[in-house]
């Protein structure tokens, strides 16, 4: 399973190389430095080289980011819609996990 | 629009009780705007139509390359030129922006490629006229890419969550479009009497075609219906032209150029500019390959696929050739 939330991943895993189709890459970008990168879209190229260059002309015309990262669609594993449940349902009863469970009195000041 | 009449597939809006219960969870989703992601359930007939109108779309911005294409070489100076082959550029990118988004929904590039060049799918008829002069490159960023934003606007709240981002990215691109339209026109309104002239001839000759991106009337289309329902249309085409046509006229009036429609006026009863309908049985014609340019774009379109079939080629052997050295040597 990724963090990475698979905007664009396509649904059918098809194979484009079998007629020669160029493989479709996911862009990471890092907006400014200290951010982290963010998936801002994907693109078709033959190898990683051509898609940090395809991705610099596509994804950063204007000064939107100090970094890409690129990785072949087809390495990335996403979570499954149907496990949304299962994955995400048990945090919903932690609430004391937030600081504002906490009942901290006046008196005390800032905490 | 720049995707026009796109028939939805399906027989229509179906009520509740018709759906079965995963197109109710679905419709469910959709009218409490959460976004359909590539791999959740979905309609085939929605996922049919968006193929078709997101395809649609990403076609016009790629043909759209083409009448603008034809001045960066002859644009008046040095600065006007840097802008043009940056907003062409910028088109190319929209295009690819949105083809990911179709190949999302299990379609892949060359098909979608190939479905332009043999005329399966269409492209906005507002490319097939011809951009004559100077004045009409100005012309189209100003009317063109005006119309194109009152449509890509509300579609930044599409239901299909990779259609939405696409647009929202096109968004932000698309104002530097109108905007330098607007300026290059206007430096010609105010210009010498020749260039007052050619301005407001551009603008005589793409304000109708221009109404007609929008395309006919679909107040009691059934396809319409279905696509609203499914939130990949926002607003009726009506509406938008509408929207269009309140939104220009006072910018015409501000450059002192006439729209070229006797019976434009403004209805203080309605709050809104009563304007003629173009001649629909023109659109019509030009949708069916009989505009001014529709042969030399698809022959160019043609063109370009098979002249950069080699790069192609090329660049994928030589990527397989060096994953191969690299298998070897490891």
């Amino acid at each position: 399973m990724s963090s990475v939330t698979p905007g664009t991943l396509p649904q059918v895993e098809n194979e484009p190389r079998a007629k020669n189709e160029w493989p479709l890459w996911e862009i990471f970008i890092r907006g400014q430095h200290g951010m982290s990168h963010r998936h801002v879209g994907s693109l078709h190229a033959p190898d990683a080289e051509m898609a940090i260059k395809n991705a610099r002309d596509v994804y950063t015309r204007r000064n939107e980011g100090v970094s890409i990262w690129v990785v072949e669609a087809r390495h990335i594993a996403a979570s499954s819609p149907s496990d949304k449940g299962p994955l995400y349902e048990p945090s919903e009863s932690k609430v004391y996990r937030h600081p504002t469970f906490f009942d901290i009195p006046d008196e005390v000041g800032a905490m | 629009m720049y995707a026009q009449m796109v028939k939805s597939a399906g027989t229509g809006v179906k009520s509740r009780e018709e759906m079965s219960e995963q197109e109710r969870a679905f419709q469910d989703k959709v009218d409490n705007d959460i976004k359909i992601e590539p791999k959740d359930w979905m309609p085939e007939d929605y996922r049919a139509t968006l193929i078709r109108q997101i395809g649609q779309h990403a076609h016009s911005e790629i043909v759209g390359q083409l009448p603008e294409g034809n001045w960066i070489t002859r644009a008046p100076t040095l600065e006007r030129k840097a802008i043009l082959l940056a907003k062409v550029q910028d088109e190319a990118g929209h295009g690819l922006y949105l083809y990911c988004a179709a190949e999302t929904l299990g379609v892949s590039r060359d098909e979608l490629t190939e479905m332009l060049l043999d005329g399966r799918m269409k492209y906005s008829s507002i490319f097939n006229y011809p951009t004559l002069n100077w004045a009409d490159i100005g012309a189209v960023g100003w009317l063109v890419d005006g119309a194109a934003i009152m449509n890509q606007v509300p579609l930044q709240r599409t239901s299909y969550g990779p259609y939405s981002r696409a647009m929202i990215r096109i968004c932000k691109e698309e104002s530097f479009h109108q905007r330098q339209g607007y300026d290059a026109i206007r430096k010609m309104a105010e210009g010498t009497p020749e260039q007052k002239k050619m301005a407001q001839d551009a603008l005589n000759r793409f304000w109708y075609p221009s109404l007609m991106m929008f395309g006919p009337s679909d107040k009691d289309s059934v396809h319409s219906a279905q696509s609203m329902a499914w939130k990949i249309k926002i607003n009726t085409n009506d509406e938008l032209r509408q929207k269009f046509v309140d939104q220009t006229v006072p910018q015409a009036e501000y450059l002192g150029l006439t729209i070229p429609d006797p019976d434009l006026k403004w209805n203080e009863e309605r709050g809104h500019y009563d304007f003629s309908q173009p001649d629909w049985s023109e659109f019509f014609d030009v949708l069916k390959g009989n505009g001014p340019c529709n042969k030399d774009r698809l022959a160019d379109r043609n063109k370009a696929w098979d002249d950069g079939k080699w790069v192609r080629d090329g660049l994928l052997a030589h990527a397989r050739k060096k994953a191969a050295a690299k298998v070897a040597a490891e």
